[in-house]
């Protein structure tokens, strides 16, 4: 074979190789965390036969509801994140958001100007409170937009500034207020499937809608893929961002907001290093840090993978400490195995 | 005759497909200023990087001092004492001169701890040779781009420099800043240093050099000595006989001017810059690598705000001061690096074409995939685009057809004025003619186009009138009839022709 010959052959397999390589990255960002939900089910449903300390088994229908339940509190948020990180930003604060919405939805319960309502004061607490989650996000989005500050920075200030003024509202103290129509209305069920799990589900499906099928999602990827080329295809980035930030507001709020009708009382310190679960569960569903992909559904199995983790190994017998350690691993271990997958072939020659 | 302080001997460098290099050969005399020129594409980059250890070459042999020596990696090159001075500063601002003169082999005392006094007496001892007029302890960031520049400069001279390549190295400096680096480059050429000057710039190689060599699509075309010679002779030598560029513009039937830009300039990138494009023509822009030619694109684009000037649409006075404005006002920009500002390549090519149009593409909340594509079908045929299918991401696409896609983007906004920035940058040359195909008819179907680009074959090839610019001012501008590769180059290079003089 001439030298020329054997570099075109090279070129066409190295082109080979490539095509291949790009179908096993599709299935990693696409359908890989199904396969380790399934892979979790299997692994905790033998093992517990050995180690569990209760008859009931893993994949009891009750338990498998309790655990969509539990997962709405982030997964909530994380749909929120999914948007932010596909725009190639980040967003630390939701965490400190999810505790001041809380103050604010059950305190307003008791303010003495809403004190004639009756029952009608639980939808004003609750918009209160969405509406204070907007405005945070607002206050992100603004100050990220208009500064050109990055994200990170930005939302690292509004977590301290935030649960600064959950700490300023009531002191060390937790603020309670318990409204019984408010706590049957968040633990009502349709067929056992409680109001959280609803709304989780209900949200997934709507933001899926949203970045699958409309301009924004469409705008979403294009600005977190190439700002600059968004830019120049018109796009106005800055308010787009904006939007995203207030979206995750909302979703930290109504997250709370699920939460709290339910248990009554919040401490100053709830929802710290939620910012952290989500973001664990956004990257173990698929979606870049860098921006420009990620899907809000590989995030619902990301959401929910980690809470299957959590209560398999509680199910088996591990204490907390060891659940964190396992999730620590995979999570580092999931994202090598995506590096590897994606690291990127030599750059073509320029001559 | 002294030994040649470098000798390049019938080097061959192959690409898969491409001879970059065939059989150039080259020499420098220790104390002699030998200027290389060439197009873009000539192959001098590629020499260089042959030279520089960051190719192997294929074939031949690479001498320092007569004696053969081989280039295993940059680092290895400046220790056999070939240093380069590259267009593009690579300086650390936060750290001081001496600890960038030194980067990466400070001196050391033991347990690893800086030798700080050697360091700033060397560093003062290079500077001293350089006559610069900080010192060592200065912070980088403090300086001027001049004075980063001799700091680069003392970088290299670190080791026992015998042949020191400058490559482009004015492309960035006033013009007092260019008297003081050509006295140092003299300084350098009185102590017995070697010295390569790559430039595009006629004026500078007539001011510096002692000999010229020219090279050309990859081969070595003569050497001439620069007492000796004169810029028609190395222009000649530089665009060659052979080519053959027979102007077949068939010029289009014009319509109303599209575009009129009067007196536009922004900051020091461009000055008092006027020119017309009618409907139906297409308007070459040539010149150097920062002589304002995408500055002026991405300011009619919105890109950038003009400082002074009015620009016309259709005769009517437009504003744009985003990309979002030049759109509504029918302005398109296809960009110089379409990777990076042109297209979004983890997205499909439907979804890239539609980009900037996709909101209205809606049916109720949601986007209209079957509108979509329909747009995507149109210009997929328009163009000819060599795709499977729509699903394509447009990373995954041949440079040409992602340039088609960036074009069909804007054709389906039915543009007024496309301006299309290195319309082949990147894009093999069989794509290359049907890009310019590309061009011609859209042309002939009305549309005002603006063409820049650094490759005078292309520009000759699709304008119906070329504007050659240097340092941010148009200097003349030529109908397809009057442009020669002489008079061009001549413009570009800042040469005023004796009838316009």
């Amino acid at each position: 074979m001439l030298p020329q010959n054997v570099a075109v052959f090279g070129h066409l397999l190295r082109e080979g190789l490539d095509m291949k390589n790009e179908n096993i990255k599709l299935f990693m960002a696409k359908g890989a965390i199904w396969g380790f939900i399934i892979l979790e089910l299997i692994f905790f449903s033998v093992a517990g036969e050995f180690f569990s300390l209760s008859d009931k088994a893993f994949m009891d229908w009750d338990n498998m509801l309790l655990l969509f339940k539990q997962s709405a509190p982030i997964g909530i948020i994380a749909l929120g994140m999914t948007i932010i990180m596909i725009n190639g930003n980040i967003d630390l604060s939701v965490g400190a958001t999810f505790a001041l919405c809380a103050v604010v939805m059950l305190d307003s319960m008791t303010w003495p100007i809403f004190a004639g309502l009756g029952n009608w004061v639980i939808p004003i607490a609750w918009a209160l409170a969405l509406i204070t989650g907007m405005v945070l996000g607002l206050i992100n989005g603004l100050i990220v937009w208009k500064t050109g500050v990055d994200a990170f920075i930005v939302t690292l200030g509004s977590m301290l500034g935030f649960r600064g003024l959950v700490f300023m509202y009531n002191g060390e103290n937790p603020t309670s207020h318990l409204n019984w129509t408010l706590v049957d209305m968040a633990e009502a069920d349709i067929l056992g499937v409680e109001t959280p799990t609803i709304i989780f589900v209900v949200c997934t499906v709507l933001i899926w809608l949203l970045m699958t099928r409309t301009v924004h999602g469409r705008n979403a990827y294009a600005v977190g893929d190439n700002r600059e080329a968004a830019v120049n295809a018109g796009i106005r980035v800055g308010p787009h961002m904006v939007w995203n930030f207030v979206l995750i507001g909302f979703l930290a709020a109504l997250s709370s907001v699920v939460f709290y009708s339910s248990s009554g009382s919040v401490n100053p310190n709830d929802g710290t290093l939620y910012e952290l679960w989500v973001i664990t569960a956004v990257v173990l569903g698929g979606t870049k840090l860098v921006g420009g992909s990620g899907s809000v559904i590989s995030t619902f199995g990301g959401v929910i993978a980690i809470q299957l983790l959590r209560k398999g190994l509680g199910h088996i017998g591990a204490d907390t400490a060891m659940v964190n350690l396992v999730i620590g691993l995979i999570l580092i271990a999931v994202l090598f195995l995506d590096q590897q997958l994606n690291r990127k072939g030599k750059e073509e020659l320029k001559v | 005759m002294s030994t040649p302080a470098l000798r390049l001997e019938n080097i061959v460098k192959t690409f898969p497909g491409v001879r970059a290099l065939d059989g150039v050969s080259f020499e420098v005399m220790p104390g002699e200023v030998h200027a290389l020129l060439g197009e873009n594409g000539a192959g001098k980059s590629t020499l260089m990087k042959v030279l520089g250890g960051i190719y192997q070459p294929n074939e031949g042999q690479i001498y320092i001092e007569e004696q053969a020596s081989k280039m295993a990696s940059p680092l290895d090159a400046k220790s056999k004492g070939v240093v380069f001075i590259h267009q593009e500063l690579s300086l650390a601002d936060e750290l001081t001169v001496a600890e960038n003169i030194y980067l990466g082999e400070l001196p050391r005392k033991s347990f690893g701890r800086v030798d700080w006094a050697t360091l700033y007496a060397n560093s003062a001892a290079i500077l001293k040779r350089l006559n610069c007029g900080f010192t060592p302890q200065t912070r980088v960031g403090s300086l001027s781009i001049a004075n980063k520049q001799m700091v680069e400069i003392a970088r290299a001279l670190t080791v026992e420099a015998k042949a020191v390549i400058f490559d482009e190295p004015t492309a960035s400096l006033t013009d007092a800043e260019k008297v003081v680096l050509f006295d140092i480059i003299t300084d350098l050429r009185g102590q017995g240093v070697g010295i390569v000057y790559i430039s595009h710039r006629m004026d500078e190689i007539f001011t510096i050099s002692d000999r010229i060599s020219v090279l050309r699509d990859g081969s070595y075309r003569g050497s001439l000595i620069t007492a000796d010679t004169n810029e028609d002779e190395v222009t000649q030598l530089m665009i060659g006989r052979s080519l053959d560029l027979t102007h077949a513009i068939v010029p289009n039937e014009l319509g109303d001017v599209a575009l009129s830009v009067e007196g536009l300039s922004c900051g020091s990138l461009f000055q008092d810059v006027s020119f017309q494009v009618r409907a139906g023509e297409v308007v070459g822009f040539y010149g150097l690598v920062g002589a304002g030619r995408t500055e002026i694109a991405e300011t009619l684009f919105g890109l950038r705000s003009a400082t002074a000037g009015t620009v016309k649409i259709s005769g009517e006075d437009v504003q744009v001061n985003s990309p979002i404005d030049a759109i509504s006002q029918g302005i398109s920009l296809v960009p110089e690096d379409r990777k990076q500002q042109g297209l979004v390549l983890g997205m499909n090519c439907r979804d890239n074409m539609t980009l900037p149009q996709v909101a209205e593409l809606t049916n109720g909340p949601f986007v209209s995939h079957a509108k979509e594509v329909d747009i995507y079908n149109v210009y997929h045929e328009k163009l000819e685009i060599k795709t499977p299918s729509w699903k394509q991401l447009a990373g995954n696409l041949s440079g040409g057809n992602q340039q088609k896609i960036v074009i069909g983007k804007w054709l389906s906004m039915a543009p007024k004025v496309l301006i299309v920035d290195e319309p082949t940058r990147g894009i093999d040359v069989g794509s290359k003619s049907e890009i310019h195909k590309l061009i011609r008819d859209l042309a002939a179907q009305g549309y005002a186009i603006i063409v820049i680009s650094s490759e005078m074959p292309e520009v000759l090839r699709v304008s119906d009138r070329v504007i050659a610019m240097f340092h941010g001012r148009i200097m003349r501008e030529f109908t397809a009839k009057e442009v020669t590769e002489d008079n061009l180059v001549q413009a570009i290079s800042g040469i005023i022709p004796d009838k316009v003089a």
